[in-house]
């Protein structure tokens, strides 16, 4: 193949096999993982333990599921700012049925069962996502814009519906019917908490729903090229609202988990998450320009991200560092995604 | 016709004007691809050097050489008989050596005269000085007899006045050699004229141009000069007095090339495809870029939409896919009304666009040759919940043999195939999902002429087969090659229709394009 005008591919004789550079790059967020794990292990005798590892997991759980929600937005070419605060949004309104609702006009205190109070405030999330998915397809606001108005709605709906407090009963009463919320955040199946499970089950439909149906496939593409994908007949707008309702769904289920994990629900939960969300799914390899990255990609980030700040933690580093850590590898992880999609990636 | 093998090639030239820059066996790598061999070519000063090779010849590579962005593997530059590197654009910029690239490098938020200044600002004692700035840019508009404004903002000027910009950019660091790109390929008839008028003038100042085109015809009229590249080996060197149309493309690919004739010996049937007084209103706000437009297709029939840029085929093509919205006329697709359908109902009922970008609106970069094959079709292979790798498997191969695409395999990443064949993929991917009307944007844009007579004559095929099908282009060769009807558009209507068996006077006429001679 002569073709030298082919520009945009721009890497001539790159095909030359894996080399070892190649094989680094690629398995990045991997190769990083096990370093985390074999680093803090010397530093910290009780860092490699099983119940650690499974506190550690059950901590990147919240991560993860938010990582998977924006790995969706993301590669569709999108990026969703809100999951931290619809997280946020999700305990409170979980809290807030859990300690009843009261129909005025009847007089009567409803308190509805644990699986109610579940299926609402996931549906509560997927709302909020479709209002950023139909503001992004339909009325072209940016993405960062949209997404960033509903960072401040939903904050601010969540503090104003708890007056800035927070509900810190959500054991609910067996006399009212409504116990079991804490089966989430605190029960283990086979020794492995519910979070994880939670986290697992959610990545193994994700990961299939991305490589093996056509919405799947409708994602990759228009995410990398939306005009093209919109001729070949891709529904792109239908697409994009339904990432961002999933993003939404997700940060729902995070919600719930995180609120069943501290048997609490305030206001002020999830601030910032969404910044440590981006960085896993980044981490993750996959590209801010939209098409290209992977659920495993995006689970290894996020356990790079959660095992770094929890080892951190166990061998006493102050906080303080633990943010400039994060960020230095968030910086790394970013530099080396542009060199991987160096020049392909230009639209 | 000449071979040269020294640097004494244009010695029995008539116009003896001597050469400023030369390149002396240059040959260019990378990795085990060798995109230029020893070539040796000369640019003269105050004239103009076209440069004729398909894609992958080794045009842009030689650009890129002469123009600081690649150094070559071998050989040397000469600049005024002395050996010259060319190490950075920087470099050759300081050289006098500037490069107008196809995609214009212009900041549409700026001001013509920032734009002339970008980079390398004058400065005053309280800032950039941009009085000066506006002075000199005023002089410069007046030197190209140019009436822009320096204080219009770039994306408020046509293309043609961009490209004007470009050059009085170029001019203003004194440049003397400047290679164009591709200059006209997105202008109008009237504005490749005026841009004609200035390298005229631009020659009579002593600048010398060494310019590109695909656009053969356009060339000639305005080149001194004509080399001729084919795989990265220059084949053929001639002064314009000494060669013709037929001469170039003899050279550009070896052999007379044939892009075809109608296909025959099968019935046309009913009307496949009818646009009845479609309009389609202009992206500006003002006026319509499609006006009434009424057009049948038959069933086996291929119908060449030839016109100028702006002259409404886009649009027209775009709305009949679905992707425009009209405001008036209905597309009828098999007696069908198809107005109200979206884009996938049209695909599936059977009616596909081929469009004219391939890069913007063909391909998906983020995936592999497979992926993009497959794309239209993915209901064919999704069972229940779940795509099906086997069926989508043979889709895929079914494509890439029906359309010959060369490829490492389905894996291979959109990027690694050639222009052609990237072409090729959008093509199939669009077929496989067997329409019965297709329409085509310029399928044969940027693609080299062995490639286009492949397009052409698996287009023929399918017509034979029972398919409509609709091409547009702006080369007039190619209304004459396999189209039963060529329809002439101008300012959003039908202009004249003709058979195969006019001449391509009659079709530039109609077309109001002015054949210069």
């Amino acid at each position: 193949m002569s073709d030298t005008t082919n520009a945009a591919a721009g890497k001539p004789g790159k095909k030359g096999g894996m080399n070892i550079i190649q094989l680094l790059l690629e398995g990045r967020a991997f190769f990083a993982l096990i370093a985390i794990i074999i680093t803090f292990s010397l530093l910290s005798p009780n860092y490699a333990s099983v119940s650690n590892f499974l506190i550690m997991s059950n901590h990147v759980a919240i991560f993860g599921l938010l990582a998977m929600g924006m790995l969706l937005v993301i590669l569709n070419g999108g990026i969703d700012l809100s999951v931290g605060s619809v997280l946020g949004l999700s305990g409170v309104f979980a809290g807030f049925l859990m300690q009843g609702v009261e129909i005025q006009s009847a007089g009567i205190i409803l308190y509805p069962p644990v699986w109610a109070v579940v299926v609402l405030t996931v549906a509560l999330g997927a709302v909020v996502g479709m209002c950023n998915g139909v503001l992004v397809a339909y009325f072209k606001v940016p993405a960062f814009v949209a997404t960033l108005g509903s960072l401040y709605v939903a904050r601010g709906v969540a503090l104003l519906m708890t007056d800035g407090l927070t509900f810190n009963n959500l054991s609910g009463d067996p006399g009212l019917g409504n116990t079991g919320f804490e089966w989430l955040g605190f029960n283990r199946i086979a020794g492995v908490p519910v979070g994880v499970i939670v986290l697992a089950v959610a990545a193994v439909i994700t990961g299939l729903v991305l490589s093996r149906t056509a919405f799947g496939r409708w994602l990759y593409s228009s995410g990398g090229n939306a005009r093209a994908a919109e001729l070949s007949g891709v529904p792109v707008k239908h697409v994009q609202v339904a990432v961002y309702s999933l993003s939404g769904v997700f940060a729902a289920i995070a919600g719930l988990v995180l609120s069943s994990q501290l048997t609490s629900a305030g206001p002020q939960a999830g601030f910032t998450y969404e910044l440590t969300t981006i960085a896993a799914v980044v981490v993750g390899g996959a590209s801010l320009m939209g098409g290209r990255g992977t659920v495993t990609g995006t689970l290894l980030g996020a356990f790079v991200i959660g095992f770094l700040s929890d080892g951190l933690v166990i061998i006493g580093v102050s906080s303080y560092w633990q943010t400039v850590f994060t960020g230095a590898v968030i910086v790394l992880a970013v530099m080396l995604n542009s060199i991987q999609y160096g020049g392909v990636g230009k639209k | 016709m000449r071979t040269p093998e020294t640097d004494e090639s244009p010695q029995a030239e008539p116009d003896t004007a001597e050469v400023v820059l030369a390149a002396r066996n240059v040959s260019k790598s990378f990795g085990a691809v060798h995109a230029l061999k020893g070539v040796n070519f000369d640019v003269h000063r105050g004239q103009v050097t076209t440069l004729f090779g398909e894609n992958g010849a080794g045009k842009s590579t030689l650009m890129k050489i002469l123009s600081g962005v690649q150094l070559p593997s071998d050989g040397e530059l000469i600049l005024d008989g002395a050996p010259v590197e060319i190490a950075s654009t920087v470099a050759a910029r300081d050289l006098g050596i500037a490069i107008i690239h196809q995609e214009l490098s212009l900041a549409p938020n700026m001001t013509v005269r920032d734009n002339i200044f970008l980079g390398r600002e004058i400065m005053g004692p309280t800032g950039v000085n941009y009085a000066e700035e506006e002075r000199q840019a005023r002089a410069l508009m007046r030197e190209l007899e140019e009436d822009i404004d320096p204080l219009t903002l770039i994306e408020d000027l046509r293309l043609g006045q961009q490209q004007i910009v470009e050059i009085a950019r170029a001019l203003s660091v004194n440049s003397r050699i400047l290679i164009m790109d591709e200059p006209t390929s997105a202008l109008s008839a009237s504005e490749v004229e005026v841009l004609f008028k200035v390298i005229r003038d631009l020659k009579a100042r002593g600048v010398s141009i060494v310019y590109i085109s695909h656009h053969l015809e356009e060339a000639l009229t305005i080149t001194d000069h004509a080399v001729v590249l084919r795989d990265g080996v220059m084949t053929a060197y001639a002064p314009r007095a000494e060669i013709d149309l037929e001469w170039i493309v003899r050279n550009m690919v070896g052999e007379n090339f044939d892009i075809g004739s109608p296909p025959s010996g099968h019935k046309l049937g009913e009307t496949a495809l009818e646009l009845k007084g479609l309009t389609v209103p202009a992206a500006t706000g003002t006026g319509n870029a499609v006006d009434g437009l009424d057009l049948s297709v038959k069933v086996g029939e291929v119908v060449c939409i030839y016109g100028l840029m702006g002259a409404g085929r886009t649009e027209m093509m775009e709305c009949v896919a679905g992707r425009l919205p009209a405001t008036g006329g209905e597309v009828l697709l098999h007696g069908q009304d198809v107005s109200h359908l979206s884009i996938a109902q049209r695909i599936a009922a059977g009616l596909v666009l081929v469009p004219e970008d391939r890069q913007r609106d063909g391909l998906v970069q983020t995936m592999t040759v497979g992926r993009n094959l497959s794309l239209a079709s993915i209901g064919k292979f999704t069972r229940g919940l779940f795509t099906n790798r086997r069926d989508e498997k043979a889709i895929i191969e079914d494509s890439i043999r029906e359309v010959t695409v060369k490829t490492d395999g389905p894996d291979a990443a959109i990027g690694s195939l050639s222009g052609g064949n990237q072409q090729k993929v959008v093509i199939g991917k669009m077929l496989v999902t067997h329409p019965s009307v297709v329409v085509l944007d310029e399928p044969s844009r940027g693609i080299d002429v062995g490639a286009k007579a492949e397009v052409f004559r698996i287009l023929a095929e399918h017509a034979k087969n029972g398919m409509a099908v609709v091409y547009s282009t702006s080369e007039v060769d190619e209304c004459l090659s396999i189209a039963h009807r060529i329809i002439v558009m101008r300012r959003g209507r039908i202009a004249a229709e003709f058979t195969h068996d006019t001449t391509k006077e009659a079709i530039m006429a109609a077309s109001g394009e002015s054949l210069v001679a």
